[in-house]
């Protein structure tokens, strides 16, 4: 069997292993944007794109790399924009809200830490 | 194997983009660090892009050129511009379409390959089967993401797509495909084969997914991701690139347990998903019995609501068509002002792509320590005060514990029925879209506002204001 190709398939499948354990600790929380992300991954075709619009010398090549190119760098950086805008969302509630806006939690927590105040002096 | 220095360098900066795509992945697996994650993967990316620009085979002459800057250019601005653009809401049909277009890219890119393969003689079968396999998957995924974001944006029908001698046609296609990969790789066919396969491979992409209904769409959506990557890989042995391997091998396996767990989250095999339309031509509408239903008025929701410990709200769709997550927002600020507890119980499929409430919920500046999945609230709700259930059916329907039945038994629910007093804004009676009657309706804990979500939703903020 051809090196390379056999080469290629030890990386595909050894890849694949380290996806599954790799994502499974994405909570689902996460799981839109995870699936946006890994879908701009994909767009990193793009660079078979630039070969073939690189290396084109007929009409149809000039063509399928034209597709190819302007496909690839779609999927590729509105993927990438897309999850960034989303992941931007997401927000502990101690960062969205300042103590300004919600005084509660925080008054809450200082009376916390002064009831605990006593039990450490003895 | 290594030529020159110039290739050399280009070989390491794909492993080092490899290395960080991992990385970025690995930065997902919690809210603070997705983030950064993100960005990490998008520079692996773009290196991995910029250093294939050195490749020595690229001629650069002036129609290349053109070709280059016209095709990125043009792919960049317009999608860049819909990604900042697009409502949150619509964010399945967007990552539908970015998905079609990531695998036209690696369908064009085998179509393109093979024809210099063929041009410069004979094609091993190494270069035979992966030309296949990328033009083939990749076809499939443009056109069935296509045929996605057209059901998702409402450019067509949400409903199953069904014609007379649907089933024979979709068979013909796929053994019509089969036929052409024997033609290519034992009889050797030549560019002619590859440009019919491309066309035969659009065609059944499109077969493939008119039949699935718009709320399976969360399982199709996955699917398809997981088969852009396969594409992409099977472009990386054409084109003999690691880093398309290994970035076509972590979407395949990303989108295939995503698969997976939308799958089980609607208790439905994969295959049913796909097919399951063949099989339900004689199925009857579920017939509604008339049973006694309680409603409530905002008001009297408001007060048990703001007199409550702890208030559980339960999303559904309904509250993404009615765009009303800012006003949910608002009335968990004001519940909790109040002293009360609040917190979001998120079912696995709510919305139309998995973790999509999350998203809607994150845009509306819900705090993400106050979402919580299915398994961490369940426990929950029996120590709950109140359940408001707002635009969410067969994902609370107690049927699927209680009655085996029911078409939607076995499939994990939220427990809303073990809270102390349900409250349901629905828009009136009609079943979900699993046509089934839903028992907690009629429960004696349950009241029903019935209303448009985001409406009802304005009236309970006031209402609790005043209580």
């Amino acid at each position: 069997m051809n090196q390379e190709l056999l080469l290629g398939l030890y990386v595909l499948i050894l890849t694949i292993f380290l996806g599954f354990e790799v994502i499974s600790r994405v909570p689902s929380l996460l799981h839109t944007p995870l699936m946006s992300g890994t879908n701009a991954i994909h767009g990193i075709v793009l660079l078979g794109g630039i070969l073939v619009a690189g290396t084109a010398d007929r009409p149809i090549l000039y063509l399928l790399g034209f597709l190819g190119c302007a496909l690839g760098a779609g999927n590729l950086f509105g993927g990438l924009v897309v999850t960034d805008r989303m992941l931007e969302m997401f927000k502990p509630r101690a960062e969205e809200r300042p103590a300004a806006a919600r005084p509660e939690p925080a008054g809450a927590g200082v009376q916390a830490v002064r009831e605990k105040e006593p039990v450490r002096k003895p | 194997m290594i030529e020159s220095y110039r290739e050399a360098l280009i070989d390491l900066a794909y492993l080092v983009s490899a290395v960080a795509l991992v990385f970025g992945l690995k930065r997902m697996s919690a809210p603070r660090t997705a983030r950064s994650g993100n960005q990490i993967s998008a520079a692996a990316l773009l290196l991995a892009v910029a250093v294939t620009l050195l490749d020595p085979h690229i001629t650069w002459g002036a129609a290349n050129i053109a070709v280059l800057l016209f095709g990125i250019g043009v792919g960049t601005v317009a999608s860049v511009y819909l990604a900042r653009v697009v409502p949150m809401t619509a964010m399945p049909q967007m990552v539908a379409l970015f998905n079609g277009m990531g695998g036209g890219t690696a369908a064009v890119v085998s179509v393109a390959e093979f024809q210099r393969f063929a041009a410069s003689g004979a094609v091993s079968s190494g270069e035979a089967v992966s030309v296949a396999f990328g033009t083939t998957i990749g076809s499939i995924a443009l056109t069935g993401s296509l045929i996605a974001f057209a059901k998702l944006q409402e450019l067509m029908t949400g409903r199953p797509v069904r014609f007379r001698l649907q089933l024979p046609v979709n068979v013909a296609a796929f053994l019509g495909i089969v036929a052409l990969w024997v033609w290519l790789l034992g009889l050797a066919g030549g560019a002619t084969v590859v440009w019919l396969l491309f066309a035969l491979a659009l065609l059944f992409g499109v077969l493939l997914v008119l039949p699935v209904g718009g709320a399976d769409m969360p399982v199709v959506i996955a699917v398809l991701n997981s088969m852009t990557g396969l594409a992409a890989a099977a472009t990386g042995f054409v084109l003999d690139n690691q880093i398309l391997i290994v970035a076509g091998a972590l979407v395949g396996a990303s989108g295939s347990l995503l698969t997976v767990l939308m799958s089980r989250a609607m208790n439905r095999s994969l295959a049913n998903v796909m097919f399951g339309a063949f099989r339900m031509a004689g199925r009857a509408a579920a017939v509604a019995e008339a049973k006694p239903i309680r409603e409530i008025t905002a008001e009297d929701a408001a007060v048990l609501m703001a007199y409550a410990n702890e208030v559980i709200i339960v999303p559904g769709y309904g509250l993404a068509v009615a765009q009303a997550q800012h006003q949910v927002r608002e009335l968990a600020d004001e519940l909790e002002k109040r002293g009360v507890e609040v917190k979001f119980a998120i079912h696995p499929v709510a919305g139309r792509m998995p973790g999509h409430m999350n998203v809607l919920l994150a845009e509306a500046n819900v705090p993400y320590d106050q979402l919580f999945e299915m398994e961490q609230i369940n426990e929950e709700f029996q120590r709950a005060d109140v359940a408001l259930v707002v635009g969410a059916n067969d994902v609370v329907n107690p049927a699927a514990r209680s009655d085996p039945s029911s078409p939607i038994y076995g499939m994990p629910i939220l427990n809303v029925d073990q809270a102390r007093n349900v409250i349901v804004l629905k828009r009136s009676m009609r079943p979900g879209f699993a046509g089934i009657e839903n028992e907690l309706f009629h429960m004696p804990q349950t009241r029903m506002l019935f209303g448009d979500a985001k409406e009802s939703l304005i009236k309970l903020i006031e209402a609790v204001k005043a209580a």
